[in-house]
């Protein structure tokens, strides 16, 4: 494997960890989503490039998935709900940037400082691979902790799953029948959350999770 | 001869199903405990075989995917298969009258069965997997049945009580076999008993072994649920559980100990030789204190199982010792006895059962003169009694005898250890015997001697030919077994020469059926001359009364013994029977307290006596466990009604946490 296919793969998984970042400090929701679409564009580019590596044909339709699911339709989607809630002029009030991104910085150390002396034995493109995709794992439960919104804890939990799919694509041998069930269950779990939001909207006129605690009465 | 007793226990639990679908038929309890019977009896035959051939072993597709299930029928298990189906025959035959006033016989019919054959399943395991499956299995059967009448609130705490014990031995049995199977992990017992773990390992794994096993046996302190699930059952599935399964918890406690493990440290012995002698005084120290006939009888079983777990800490310190002909005498000690109590405790059970079937009740001081209306039930439990109280020529005194040869056979061992145990085993073992003794003439006395005291138990009516026929049978055993013991040591030599490589001498060969277990110049018993002098002395003073004693008959006014009012309120009770004993014994041991009340003077209200009883053992032992964990649970309940998002941070937190740690030790 040459310099240069390691190079542009792990600039590939940086750019995703950036992307994560970024999410991070969006209080808008739309620009939120669109960060989100960048998010899987970047990743479907690194499967696309780590299916041309790999000699793995199989990789392009993960990649494929990757752009018309999580890129064009799940964003195109969520924008819609946006829309239709009336959120799309609300700006969230999150915890502060500067410590978000300080965590967010933190994570990332954290998880190359775990991976990379656990996985010293392995192949240098997948290494590297893992060691970025945990970050964006972590990052993405990040933003499902520190956000109110349950659109924007849904992003979240999308990024998270971009994180593992980037993290199985860097290993080989990873069976397609395992990359297409991820991105159903994916799927079956975003109608889940959509219709929940709806309804959870219907009843309570909001999205914000924090009045559904003070609905059970337990806000702490 | 496997395949034969897989295909029994198969039947058993497909009588199981055929109980669950036929309880409310009028032919459901003929069905069930009939099958029962035939098939506990091929079992016996079974077990009788599996003593003289070598062991069988069988494989089968079963259970964990390309593992598979491993079965062996060695001579231990032959053993044991007899020890458990001579039990569950019995009990069958019995089930088959006692079955008839079963008030809800969809709560026992089913299950029954699935118990028996967990029972059988547990003993022909060979590997972990399987063994703790028949184990569970055992468990949870018989957990259903000691729920069986749920109406009754103390019936469900004390299935509680027993759930709860049985998941911890299973818990401690689980790591035990975890650290025989070691790194390899090979859960067969073949594999484990080759790799013959020593040092630490082995005695964890025996100290969890004695765990285990020794909360379904009823080792102290760890028999708090037995006298509170026992008696809850129906009487002959009380049987089964105080006489056969803690017999299947010794059977995993000697396979354990004995079989999968090599040498353990000598300490261990003497830690299983202070829990058998606390167990064996304790045990039949709380057995006097009862009402409750059945209560009695299950401490009773503490009590013995105090006394086979003498033998066997015996049978390890003279294996520790390289001792290999003192360990197979302690062993078959403890074997025998494991055999003589299934027969007298099952017959006393039975008993038991027989008296709350007449009379509707177990409390003892609701019984009294039954000698007059249950003729056969009397004599029957009389002959228990005797034989529990290990008199000669039954067989209770042949296995305690052994065990004081064994404990006499060697007081020169080395460690300091055996030299404070072995003599204090000796006087705790003397004192549980001449206890049990006063607990049974207790039990007799009071129940079926003196004169009624209430209208059922004068009204009572003997009990049908079923139940008498199961009596019967075990009366015979007892008194064969007493009679002639060499047979069952010989038939004991293929067990002990399996899992110690020694073997007792032959007892069979010598005259009179005589046993001479380690020289003659030692000791030997005879029971057949014993009870031919016995039946011999009876007869010819009876013989003589008849011929020589006056024929003349003479009316007159009986002897009052002092107390001119006849009531029977006036009679001994339970409690005042044992006054004695409890003031000497359990003042200080179980903190019996006595407050009498008296009315001033002029006042005509009765006197009153107060009688309070307290258990340290679960004071101290059970209470600060059980308080604690409703305190954690107390505390942790705040975690079930947190926000979505702080569970998130909790999780979240949680991997944080983990990763930190995983980055910090490299």
């Amino acid at each position: 494997m040459g310099g240069f296919g390691f190079d542009v793969a792990h600039m590939l998984a940086g750019l995703l960890v950036l992307a994560s970042l970024t999410m991070l400090y969006q209080d808008r929701l739309v620009t939120l989503i669109n960060v989100l679409a960048l998010h899987a564009l970047i990743l479907s580019a690194s499967v696309a490039w780590q299916a041309h590596l790999q000699h793995a044909p199989d990789l392009f339709i993960t990649a494929a998935i990757a752009l018309g699911f999580k890129a064009a339709f799940i964003p195109w989607a969520l924008r819609r709900i946006v829309v239709r809630l009336g959120l799309h002029r609300e700006i969230e009030t999150s915890a502060g940037i500067g410590p978000t991104m300080l965590a967010g910085m933190g994570l990332v150390a954290l998880s190359l400082e775990v991976m990379l002396p656990v996985t010293a034995a392995a192949d240098p493109v997948a290494r590297q691979d893992i060691a970025l995709a945990l970050s964006v794992v972590l990052i993405g439960l990040l933003i499902m902790v520190t956000r109110r919104n349950a659109v924007s804890q849904v992003v979240g939990f999308l990024s998270i799953d971009d994180g593992i799919s980037l993290a199985a694509t860097g290993a080989r041998g990873m069976p397609l029948v395992v990359e297409i069930s991820v991105a159903f269950s994916v799927l079956v779990a975003f109608i889940v959350i959509g219709i929940f939001l709806f309804r959870i909207r219907e009843r309570f006129d909001t999205v914000d999770l924090g009045v559904l605690d003070e609905f059970r009465g337990e806000r702490r | 001869m496997a395949v034969l007793v897989l295909l029994a226990i198969a039947g058993l639990l497909a009588t199981g199903v055929a109980g669950g679908l036929r309880c409310r038929a009028a032919d459901g309890r003929v069905v069930v405990y009939g099958a029962s019977l035939g098939i506990s009896v091929l079992l016996v035959g079974v077990g009788v075989a599996a003593l003289a051939l070598p062991a069988a072993t069988l494989r089968l597709p079963l259970f964990l995917p390309w593992i598979g299930a491993r079965f062996r029928v060695d001579a231990l298990a032959g053993f044991f298969l007899i020890v458990v189906n001579l039990g569950a025959a019995t009990a069958s035959l019995y089930g088959l009258g006692y079955g008839r006033h079963e008030t809800a016989p969809e709560r026992v019919l089913p299950f029954y069965p699935i118990f028996l054959g967990g029972l059988n399943l547990v003993v022909v395991a060979a590997d972990a997997f399987g063994f703790l499956f028949a184990w569970e299995l055992m468990s949870v059967a018989s957990w259903a049945l000691v729920i069986a009448h749920h109406h009754d609130p103390r019936n469900m705490r004390a299935g509680f009580l027993y759930l709860v014990m049985a998941n911890l031995s299973g818990l401690a049995l689980l790591l035990a076999f975890g650290l025989l199977a070691g790194p390899a992990g090979d859960y067969s017992f073949a594999a484990m008993a080759a790799s013959h773990a020593a040092g630490g390992t082995a005695a964890l794994a025996l100290a969890l072994a004695l765990f285990g096993a020794g909360a379904k046996a009823g080792l102290i302190p760890l028999h708090a649920w037995l006298p509170e699930a026992h008696p809850a059952a129906p009487s002959h599935v009380s049987a089964l559980m105080s006489g056969v399964m803690t017999k299947v918890a010794i059977y995993a406690f000697v396979r354990i100990a004995f079989d999968l493990l090599g040498a353990t440290p000598w300490w261990e012995a003497v830690l299983v030789l202070a829990l058998g002698g606390a167990t064996a005084v304790l045990g039949v120290l709380y057995a006097l204190m009862q009402r409750d006939l059945k209560r009695l009888l299950a401490y009773s079983t503490v009590e013995n199982i105090g006394i086979v777990f003498i033998g066997l800490g015996l049978a390890l310190a003279f294996r520790a010792d390289d001792d290999p002909v003192g360990a197979t005498l302690a062993l078959t000690a403890a074997l025998l006895h494991v055999f003589n109590h299934m027969l007298f405790k099952s017959l006393l059970f039975m008993g038991a059962g027989a008296v709350q079937t007449a009379t509707g009740t177990r409390d003892m001081d609701q019984l009294g003169g039954l000698i007059h209306r249950l003729r056969f039930t009397s004599f029957a439990v009389l002959v228990g009694c005797a034989a529990i109280s290990a008199l000669p020529p039954l067989n209770g005194f042949v296995s305690e005898w052994l065990t004081f040869q064994a404990i006499l056979l060697r007081p020169d061992l080395p460690q300091w250890g055996f030299k404070v145990m072995l003599p204090a085993d000796g006087a705790l073992l003397a004192l549980a015997a001449a206890l049990a003794a006063a607990c049974f003439v207790k039990a007799f006395g009071i129940t079926f001697l003196g004169r009624a005291r209430s209208a059922a138990a004068a009204d009572a009516v003997e009990v049908d030919g079923f139940m008498r026929a199961a009596m019967g049978g075990l009366v015979a055993l007892c008194l064969l077994g007493g009679i002639l013991p060499g047979v069952l040591i010989d038939a004991l030599a293929p067990v002990a020469r399996t899992v110690l490589g020694a073997r007792l001498p032959e007892q069979l060969t010598l005259p009179w059926a005589s046993i001479v277990p380690v020289g003659a110049a030692r000791s030997s018993y005879d029971g057949l001359l014993i009870f031919l002098f016995v039946a011999m002395a009876t007869s010819l003073t009876v013989a003589a009364i008849h011929r020589f004693a006056s024929h003349a008959v003479r009316r007159a006014p009986a002897w009052d013994c002092g107390f001119p009012n006849p009531s029977p309120v006036t009679q001994y009770t339970a409690d005042s029977f044992a006054q004695p004993l409890r003031r000497v014994f359990a003042g200080s041991l179980l903190g019996a307290h006595e407050v009498v009340t008296l009315p001033p003077p002029g006042d005509t209200a009765p006197a009153r006596i107060e009688k309070t009883l307290r258990d340290p053992i679960w004071e101290y032992g059970y209470a600060p466990v059980v308080n604690g964990v409703d305190r954690l649970a107390g505390v942790l309940n705040k975690l079930q009604f947190l926000t979505i998002r702080r569970y998130l941070s909790l999780v979240f937190l949680a991997l944080i946490a983990l990763l930190l740690v995983l980055a910090l030790w490299q």
